[in-house]
């Protein structure tokens, strides 16, 4: 491992990364791994999480191919320098900011988007210039197998390199010296990433997880509703079967909106994923038995199994949950303090809408707070009273896709971002450069002191420049 | 303490200090703070530091005057959201990026600029919205106690507040949950403060220090080396005699120059600081016994002490060491392997300049690289080749007042930066928002999957709209 490690920081010193011509390359050859392995990576998925070649492609495959062709059309312009202006007492002088890359850095990827979450971040770190260990999930074994398979044979061995192992592994890799790490997954093991980066004072990026809450308010036509319904159902079931840190965790809705929500919800899950837990398609399965079993866990607090309204079926052989609604268990239940990272959606119902607010802000921040609302009002005030990575609004999941939009955390959701160019400016260093002549030279700006150079001082800092020129010509007085 | 936090905490959630007008108001009073006890600021910095009154006010009094008015004035456009283009295959839909302050930040300053490394992190979570607790370094008391006494005549007593106290008083605050936690310090605490900072998943920005070197190459007419040698020499002793982040800490030039150097650097600092110990001024002093130790311990090295070629001699009583240069001490003293913060400057020599790369490269990453060249060439090659905070090439120092130039460290020498935007930015979440409408509904992001379904989504990320509208048109086949 330490070989390893002396590699990547011997390529790095080497400037070999550093060239634009190398990243633009390593990134045409990862779209080349991801379209050329096409069929083993929906293979591999399956095999991982159970999931569609669908899901695959749109949360996985996709998103690499979107990400890596994005960055390969905007890195000219993100590795350019940055002019900055100066103030004018400085005059001649030129003011910029530089990116570069950190140097060695350190990937975790989570299990459930075993791909994305390991690729996308690799794509930010190559487009800065830097070097890269990833290490994937074990959890998601399948996935770890096609790494350590495919990526020596298409992308520069000495730069990137891939490592498998579990949490002994993590914990070694932490007692080593990085330039940065970048961490995705629960929060509990970010505290230990970020107190081993303290060590060193690396940077971090931590993607963490929370509860993400969905607002839905009165809606103006039933066929509104219907809408919300489905993007409901898609944002809690559709990605991993609810295994996902921006997956709808539960539902906030006006009670007397409850049961026409949780029909329309049951039609709407029946029509996407089957009638009942035989039939159950289109939806990926529970990674392993320790998740199975701890979902599991949850809906056998008899308060929350009597709130079940729909669902509830497990399959423990198959790693099954069927989609499960519950009507308003208990606030204190663990369903409702912990993140719940499966297909289990509680339904809280409250007098008014805007309860919602107070009942999201008792909770720590998340990473999405999504929104099914045509109230301005209501919007304006969700943005300026709550606290999250992200507010979506009528939709949910899709701002994943959007490069624009910085993606992270914020309090116990983590912080620092990615996605586009915050990829590539979280694994740089942005260097200041300021270029200065050496005429003409300010005699005022060296000791000994007088109450002239005093005043000069003072008139500077104002940019009073015509006081400055009087107080030169003689024209102005101490 | 804990009740003054909580305070903190009650101020921010009444959502009081998130208004512009607020936030204004603030800066305003930081103003009239500042410009209204500047005589009390002198007489204070003179009293810690033996601070004349112009570095007082060049270098603290003057960066927050102008930090402040620059906040102030470009206030309503950073807190505004900023657009981000979406792709069309999003339609309708508007995206922002919106900042929102972090919550209850702690900062903790350094004695050697006590007023500016105080409130200039403080203008930067002001402006962005934040309540704060500012613990000012208590190896520069009278500054603190002018803080303790001033700042709640001038600020909201209920969203800022200051604490004194030594390291335990640190520690105590350390264990409670901060929104974020700014600290200006060593890099040995800077991990502390890092480690701790874990345990709530606090976001930190740490400006630490290093070994900042200038490096002075041949310059085409004597005038420009008389003005290299001037800021040069202003670069070392002009900022707190040595005791600062970014002043010049050792120096690296040809050897055979280094004999007229050393001539023109003794002549100019005759000229700045006096002739001798007995005579000198408008120069700081040590700040306290602990730290003349420390730098009279660095001098005893028999070899180091072989190698003053000018200057050597300390008045314990005063707390004075008076400005020294060194001609090629030990690369392994610690005089050269440790921060110097003092009025000690080592010269190395070199038989070709271009070395000096190396050498600096051989030390972890500083704050700054000086260098005193005209050869663009290896301008380029310094910018490429090495890594620092910022580079600022023929002058030292002034890179600190520009507002358009991130200011902070990398690798040891810190994580984060600030001055300008950089503050506000610093002390914000970039919330992420996403607006979408209920129409188009797009049909096929639903399962249940087909080829239809998976070609449809295929195209979509390729934006190929226009093979998508001749899906949708039954004219092209999966």
């Amino acid at each position: 491992m330490e070989e390893s490690v002396s590699e990547l920081r011997g390529t790095f010193i080497s400037g070999r990364t550093r060239s634009v011509a190398w990243r633009k390359n390593q990134l045409e050859a990862l779209l080349d791994l991801i379209n050329e392995n096409e069929e083993s990576i929906f293979k591999a998925l399956h095999e991982d999480l159970g999931k569609s070649p669908v899901e695959s492609y749109r949360d996985e495959i996709g998103i690499i191919q979107k990400s890596a062709s994005y960055s390969l059309s905007c890195l000219d312009k993100w590795v350019a320098p940055k002019k900055s202006e100066l103030p004018l007492f400085l005059f001649p002088a030129k003011g910029e900011v530089l990116p570069e890359p950190l140097g060695v850095v350190l990937i975790f990827s989570s299990w459930n988007f075993p791909i994305s979450l390991s690729m996308d971040p690799l794509i930010g770190a190559i487009s800065a210039g830097n070097t890269v260990l990833l290490k994937p999930s074990e959890l998601a074994p399948a996935c770890l197998y096609f790494f350590i398979e495919t990526i020596p044979l298409y992308l520069d061995n000495k730069a990137i390199k891939v490592i498998g192992g579990g949490a002994g592994v993590g914990e070694r890799l932490l007692e080593l010296k990085w330039d940065k790490i970048f961490f995705t997954g629960s929060p509990r093991v970010g505290r230990l990433v970020m107190t081993a980066a303290a060590r060193y004072l690396t940077p971090v990026t931590l993607e963490l997880g929370g509860k993400c809450p969905a607002i839905l308010d009165t809606l103006s036509s039933p066929a509104k509703i219907k809408v919300a319904a489905k993007r409901i159902v898609g944002g809690k079931w559709g990605p991993c079967t609810g295994q996902a840190c921006i997956a709808i965790d539960y539902l906030l809705v006006e009670e007397k909106f409850a049961p026409t929500l949780i029909e329309l919800l049951k039609k709407t899950i029946k029509s996407f994923f089957g009638e009942n837990i035989k039939d159950l398609k289109s939806i990926s399965r529970i990674v392993n038995k320790h998740q199975f079993q701890r979902l599991h866990n949850l809906l056998e607090d008899p308060h929350v199994a009597a709130s079940v309204v729909y669902g509830g079926s497990i399959n423990e052989e198959k790693l099954v949950i069927e989609p499960t609604i519950l009507l308003d268990p208990p606030l204190d239940s663990e369903i409702m303090t912990e993140e719940i990272f499966g297909p289990l959606l509680p339904i809280i119902t409250l007098k008014n809408i805007e309860e919602s607010i107070e009942f999201i802000n008792s909770k720590p921040k998340p990473l999405v707070i999504y929104a099914f609302t045509e109230d301005e009002t209501f919007k304006k005030r969700i943005l300026s009273e709550t606290s999250s990575g992200t507010v979506t609004f009528n939709d949910s999941m899709v701002q994943f896709l959007c490069d624009a939009l910085p993606f992270g955390g914020v309090g116990q959701s983590g912080f620092g971002r990615y996605h586009g160019k915050y990829s590539f400016d979280t694994f740089s260093h942005e260097k200041a450069i300021l270029h200065r002549g050496f005429y003409p030279e300010l005699e005022p700006r060296y000791p000994p002191w007088t109450g002239f150079k005093l005043r000069f001082i003072k008139l500077a800092y104002r940019f009073d420049y015509f006081g400055l020129i009087l107080l030169l010509m003689g024209l102005k007085k101490s």
